[in-house]
């Protein structure tokens, strides 16, 4: 017999392939908004180079708030949720795992295209491989953030815009460090591991402490 | 029944609940509920609208908190404390399946998910007469089958205490009967049902306990 835990990752990555589930959707939104910046910025060559990792991880940001609010809210909606909760598995293991199949499906892809994507910002070999190495540590942080803003409205139709409203603000300490690592690889006065260590730690904090967070908004949210 | 010829059935699972006041956000609904089951019996839940039958199936479950009483569970194997959550099966009105994955495919997970295998999908998808759907996406099925795959649910991981919320509804007159069936097994096996119904369920025997918003009564034999 397969674990509890097994499970539930195996079929949130199943479902999160299949039609409906929206995997890919967040790499394309993130294309287009890597996109759109040389547009309105203009082709200042040096200007892209230099804000390059500014603007892949605000993309990155995005991306991710994209589907997050439809981490529980399906759930929710087919009943599926009651059931999880009468898991023996404690509710706060199951919304650590539905957030690491979460960032599986959507933020590694985000990673992995990441330096692809950084090219058409014009990014020297280094600054490529420091964001895409920032956005690998710092992500999680924000799937685990998220998952805090999802549980809260996952009862609500239309939930997302409220969702990202309470998240953004908690992920500008991600964002900060996130950018300045990726800088930092690049050159300049501070070493890339400073801000890479915060980062990693940021990222930690929100693995260790989000998921009681999102269970006890999940718990009260029937009451 | 051949659903469970290996399995020998639950001894001495008992559900009481004492002075058991529900209700939603603090607001009560009914107080002083008291009654005590045991295994191989069956408590039919009745009332009008919003008298809170559901509400006292998931404070049953766990899934609300009670505003006052307690709810306690026994048994082989059941430790003092244990929430009774871990041995029910809930069935409310949502089924419980996602339409992305085929029949099998959600019936394993909750296999998993639940704990304590039961039967196999294949098995359960029978006794529910629907051995043909397993690889069907769940999205594909009517209202009424997946009802029954969601009734299916409740043979693939074996709990004793099923909770069911209106659980005839979209069924029709034959999978109506064949679900008293199962039901009738469970509690041949020292199971217990609670439903909340309007309409009768087709088991002999069974308590009613009648729920009136903002009054208190106890069971009655």
């Amino acid at each position: 017999m397969k674990s509890p835990l097994a499970a539930l990752l195996l079929r949130e990555l199943r479902l999160a392939r299949r039609i409906g589930g929206g995997a890919a959707i967040g790499v394309v939104f993130f294309l287009i908004l890597v996109t759109i910046v040389p547009f309105a910025i203009g082709p200042d060559l040096n200007l892209l180079s230099r804000i390059g990792p500014a603007i892949l991880w605000i993309a990155a940001l995005l991306a991710t708030l994209l589907g997050q609010d439809r981490l529980f809210q399906s759930d929710h909606e087919d009943g599926s949720l009651d059931l999880l909760r009468l898991s023996d598995a404690p509710l706060e293991l199951i919304v650590a795992i539905k957030c690491i199949a979460h960032w599986i499906a959507t933020c590694l892809p985000l990673v992995v295209a990441a330096p692809f994507f950084g090219l058409m910002l014009a990014m020297d070999a280094t600054a490529l491989a420091g964001t895409t190495a920032t956005l690998l540590v710092g992500t999680p942080a924000l799937t685990f953030l998220g998952a805090i803003g999802a549980a809260l409205t996952a009862s609500m139709r239309r939930g997302g815009l409220l969702s990202a409203i309470l998240i953004l603000p908690m992920a500008i300490p991600v964002l900060i460090f996130g950018v300045s690592a990726a800088s930092a690889a690049s050159g300049g006065t501070i070493p890339f591991a400073t801000p890479l260590l915060v980062l990693a730690g940021l990222s930690l904090a929100a693995m260790a402490l989000a998921p009681f967070a999102a269970a006890a908004a999940l718990r009260g949210m029937g009451d | 029944m051949s659903l469970h010829s290996t399995f020998e059935g639950w001894r001495d699972f008992r559900l009481a609940a004492e002075n058991l006041a529900i209700g939603r956000s603090g607001r009560a609904l009914t107080a002083d509920l008291s009654f005590s089951l045991a295994g191989g019996e069956a408590l039919v839940v009745t009332g009008s609208n919003g008298a809170g039958k559901s509400t006292l199936l998931r404070t049953l479950a766990g899934l609300l908190p009670s505003l006052a009483g307690t709810i306690r569970v026994s048994g082989d194997g059941i430790e003092v404390g244990d929430p009774p959550g871990l041995f029910a099966h809930y069935l409310g009105h949502a089924d419980g399946m996602k339409s992305g994955l085929t029949v099998r495919e959600n019936l394993d997970f909750w296999a998993a998910m639940l704990g304590r295998q039961g039967s196999s999908a294949e098995a359960a998808l029978a006794a529910v007469d629907l051995p043909h759907v397993a690889d069907f996406p769940a999205g594909y099925l009517s209202a009424g089958q997946k009802r029954r795959v969601a009734l299916a649910r409740l043979l693939v991981a074996r709990r004793p205490l099923w909770l069911l919320d209106e659980p005839t509804t979209a069924l029709d007159v034959a999978a109506q009967q064949r679900f008293a069936g199962i039901m009738r097994a469970h509690l041949d096996n020292g199971g217990i049902v609670v439903a909340a119904t309007h309409s009768p369920l087709g088991l002999e025997g069974a308590r009613e306990l009648r729920i009136e918003a903002q009054r208190a009564r106890g069971a009655t034999a």
